[in-house]
């Protein structure tokens, strides 16, 4: 899949450089990180309940189904976060920085 | 016309629910009364801390008893209260030192009573447990401790009470409970009346308006706990986290449930009203929380929390329960005013309440107690 | 005295109006919005280096949004305006805000709560599936990301949201292959005589389905929902729907948009602890609140789509009025002649939004006819087999109870997405009344609130 959203105008706006799972990705300035994401790849996260890949759902910050992580570790809901360049986005929650499983 | 039973228990909690489930082991019919719905307060919205370690050496017994019914709630209950066996870790800060003696001493006695205590530097903690911050200084390891959830436990052991025979009357508010001849007479608001020979008054913050009114009124006052969960995160804490401290507002803890969440409590306890039925987390409270769990574990402090609860909890002014027959009345009996301190012995509590009414005495130290303490 | 503390909570539509009334009687307002501009959902303003114009982004709208923006740019310097600010708590006449790791609490005289609306769901099969998304989610995409959801959309639910988007999309370009309706014609000739309390807006109405169908968009009415079909990794593929008739019909898509319109946000209301009713028609727990907006907590006033969806115009007119009424109650003077045309306007949107709920009826059945294995609360992947099971097991029935034993509503959401629809499922699998069940309680934080809060100065 190349992306979910369609871009239906405003394309003339100068360019944002983020990296989306180690892969650079451009979007432009003024989309929010959801829109920057989902205009290049299918989905923003994984259920954490086993039910599969989610592409967020209300974009307007109620039902909080777009949160990303940053590589390190911060928390970002995406329909509610502009893209910016530098930023580097994952799309699977990292591995838990406080292992304790012995 | 009363309906009649061997026992009545007014107050649907974890104490209540469990002594009405080992009342019917003892093979007593027994009739519990609740309010509302069974553990919606103290027994539902608690930590949920399957805790032995940090309580009095003398409560010990008590919570070994109720570690060993924790261990077969599956099987008692027939339901899953999410008990996981699974640690639990006792911190003391730098800046205060001294605690390090008192978590020694304390653990040579605890392994007299059955407790096993692991006490560890703070680098052999962050060694184990790497989530630490640099302000902790030494923590006490209880292999054998954990953690339920309290929002199905209490409810579990009132079905299996219901399963096993108990007649459960929810939304049944009492407004008078008084004995007339051998039987007490309990009637609800509504007009039912309920009569046996014996009753236990698990009524929780509400239990002094029980209790006075057989002459025995006790000092307790309603509060409430702060707690907060997070979102889901990768389960990787498997042990509950406390801090000891005299210092309420540094008092917290935490631990992540098997499906991720992390489970947040601590900072000065809230206002209760038992009598509007409603207690509330204040805001100031949440964010004394955060901030001491931040300087607890500040791996923590990238998560976000997404719900906020309370509920009413009766406090005794010495933090101990009042358990145990009256000073004042035959056949009646009490077991109210945990602290904040109830989950864990809870089960332990109903099966001994039971034991000491079918049975007439336990081995179980009942002495610390007594409701004669209050008495004027 | 100490000048009057005012507190406006949201700058959509009610939102701006009441800080408008607030400054012109030379008070300084505090709004706080969680949104980057002000404009609310409805009036929503696309980012400053967009170029759409208001015709293009609002249609027969667009002079409304402008106005509405004008009026609020004009307050610049009249207020004290806390755009990306969350409120997540309110306790003892306090507001308590996050921005970012910031937090502030702000003490108020009045509080004006203008929190707006959310969509109303009835969970689907398959509507965890990425590319399912809200009706006005799809709209915010337009509107102010100028996006489309996906290159073949469905639109599916019902409300006058419904025509609207799906227009929207056919004007911008997108592809839109159907527009699956539950409600009936029928029923939107029954409405008629409360909806001509406002006939131009029934006339946009009227024009948006002709709009549709010029362009050739399939448009069902009375259709049941049956699944979103798709794949857990990729997502969405089609929609599957019954007629009216009873047969079964599938449309290939990779986007769908649901939505039974509205349901107001009433979180903070409850956490100001305001008393709340069931309201029949539309089968909501509300806020109550007498003819000005004044609810049942002392200083707290109520407006627009946040105290009961009355639609974007009452929302302009509540607002003022809820404004008024805290200035009057201040002991401000307040132009009482003002307040009764306004009072006026407000009864007739009431009419009007009447008659929105009986054309486009919310489908309490659905919920109960949900197949066990379909989620019914996508934050903690419940299904609704799961509740069920869980009432059998454990006979709860009330709404509280139910969350308490099944986590449907307990996660981040708050159950702002599932929670009508459990209620539903719940009144029907017990036999009881809706009412019954009760609504869930909101607790703080209205939104996730970072656990790094305080961290920052304020």
């Amino acid at each position: 899949m190349n992306g979910r959203f369609v871009r239906l105008g405003e394309t003339d706006r100068p360019h944002v450089a983020l990296h989306v799972d180690g892969q650079a990705v451009t979007a432009l300035e003024g989309d929010t990180l959801m829109v920057a994401l989902l205009s290049s790849g299918g989905t923003l996260r994984e259920s954490e309940f086993g039910d599969g890949r989610r592409a967020g759902f209300c974009l307007m910050g109620a039902c909080q189904d777009c949160w990303v992580w940053t590589e390190n570790g911060d928390r970002l809901r995406a329909c509610s976060t502009l893209a910016a360049s530098g930023q580097r986005i994952l799309t699977s929650q990292p591995e838990a920085t406080w292992p304790n499983l012995g | 016309m009363s309906a009649a039973s061997d026992v009545i228990i007014i107050g649907g909690g974890l104490m209540g629910s469990s002594a009405a489930l080992f009342l019917r082991g003892h093979g007593m019919s027994v009739t519990l009364l609740e309010t509302d719905l069974i553990g919606r307060q103290a027994s539902g919205t608690n930590f949920g801390n399957v805790r032995r370690q940090g309580r009095p050496i003398h409560q010990l017994p008590l919570a070994n008893r109720a570690l060993a019914i924790w261990r077969k709630s599956r099987e008692l209950l027939g339901a899953d209260v999410e008990y996981l066996q699974s640690g639990h870790i006792r911190v003391c800060y730098r800046e205060r030192p001294e605690l390090i003696e008192a978590m020694e001493d304390y653990a040579a006695k605890a392994r007299l009573e059955g407790l096993d205590l692991e006490l560890l530097t703070g680098n052999a903690l962050r060694a184990k447990f790497p989530f630490f911050g640099s302000d902790v200084l030494a923590g006490s390891y209880s292999a054998m401790d954990g953690h339920a959830n309290p929002r199905l436990a209490a409810p579990a052991f009132a079905r299996a009470a219901q399963r096993m025979g108990a007649t459960i009357c929810e939304n049944t508010k009492i407004v008078d409970a008084q004995k007339v001849g051998e039987d007490f007479i309990v009637t609800a608001q509504d007009g039912r009346t309920f009569r046996a020979p014996i009753l236990l008054i698990t009524a929780g913050a509400w239990g002094n308006a029980l209790s006075s009114q057989f002459g025995e009124p006790v000092p307790i006052v309603p509060r409430g706990p702060n707690m907060s969960v997070t979102e889901p995160v990768p389960y990787a804490i498997h042990p509950a986290v406390g801090v000891m401290t005299p210092v309420e507002e540094e008092t917290v803890y935490f631990r992540q449930v098997a499906r991720g969440n992390i489970v947040l409590g601590g900072s000065t306890r809230g206002p209760s009203y038992p009598d509007d039925y409603r207690a509330y987390v204040l805001p100031q409270n949440t964010l004394s929380q955060l901030k001491q769990i931040r300087r607890l574990a500040p791996a923590l402090g990238k998560l976000n929390i997404i719900r906020v609860w309370s509920g009413i909890e009766g406090y005794m002014p010495d933090s101990q329960p009042v358990m145990g027959p009256s000073a004042t009345t035959s056949g009646l009996y009490y077991a109210f005013g945990f602290s904040g301190s109830g989950f864990q012995i809870g089960p332990g509590v109903g099966e001994t309440m039971a034991e000491i009414i079918a049975q007439g005495a336990t081995d179980i130290p009942m002495e610390p107690y007594k409701i004669a303490r209050f008495a004027a | 005295m100490a000048e009057p503390r005012i507190v406006v909570v949201g700058a959509g539509p009610s939102g701006v109006r009441a800080a408008e009334a607030v400054a012109k009687a030379g008070l300084r307002p505090t709004v706080i919005d969680e949104a980057r501009r002000a404009g609310g959902q409805i009036y929503r303003r696309q980012p400053d280096n967009f170029t759409r114009s208001y015709e293009k982004l609002y249609g027969t709208e667009a002079a409304r949004a402008k106005a509405l923006h004008d009026s609020f740019d004009a307050l610049a310097g009249k207020i004290d305006y806390r755009p990306e600010t969350l409120v997540w708590n309110i306790a003892a006449a306090h507001v308590w805000t996050a921005n970012g790791n910031a937090q502030e609490t702000l003490p108020y005289d009045a509080l004006i709560l203008c929190t707006g609306a959310t969509d109303r769901l009835m969970p689907v099969k398959g509507w965890n599936m990425a590319g399912t998304y809200s009706l006005g989610g799809s709209q915010v995409a337009l509107k102010s990301q100028a996006v489309s959801i996906g290159r073949e959309v469905v639109f599916m639910g019902s409300g006058p949201l419904l025509y609207l988007v799906a227009s929207q999309y056919v004007d911008a370009g997108a592809k839109v292959v159907g527009v699956l309706d539950t409600s009936s014609k029928a029923a939107r000739i029954k409405a008629l005589p409360d909806l001509l309390a406002m006939p131009s807006v029934l006339w946009n109405g009227v024009q948006l389905t002709r709009k549709l169908s010029k362009a050739g968009v399939p448009v069902h009415h009375q259709i049941t929902p049956v699944e979103i079909i798709g794949n857990s990794e990729t997502g969405v593929s089609g929609v599957r729907y019954r007629t009216a008739s009873g047969e079964d019909k599938t449309i290939g898509c990779d986007a769908v948009a649901v939505g039974y319109h509205l349901r107001p946000e009433t979180q903070l209301a409850d956490l100001a602890r305001c008393e709340f009713a069931f309201d029949a028609h539309t089968h909501q727990w509300l806020p109550q609140r007498d003819a000005d907006g004044r609810a049942s907590a002392a200083g707290v006033y109520l407006a627009g789509d946040g105290a009961k969806i009355l639609g974007a115009r009452s929302a302009e007119a509540s607002g003022k009025l809820a404004a008024l009424a805290a200035l009057s109650d201040l002991g401000l003077p307040v132009d009482k002649g003002e307040i009764t045309a306004l009072r006026r306007d407000v009864a007739n949107y009431s009419k009007f939004a009447r008659g929105l709920s009986r054309a486009f009826p919310w489908p309490a059945a659905q919920a109960a006819a949900l197949p066990d294995e379909a989620i019914i609360c996508r934050c903690e992947a419940v299904s609704a087999g799961d509740l069920r099971a869980v009432m059998r097991e454990t006979g709860a029935i009330e709404a509280n109870r139910a969350k308490a034993f099944s986590r449907v509503g307990m996660g981040r959401c708050q159950g702002r997405y599932c929670g009508l629809a459990a209620a539903e499922l719940i009144a029907a699998e017990a036999g009881i009344p809706v009412e019954q069940v009760g609504r869930l309680r909101g607790q703080a934080p209205v939104k996730p609130l970072p656990i790094a809060i305080g961290e920052e100065e304020a």
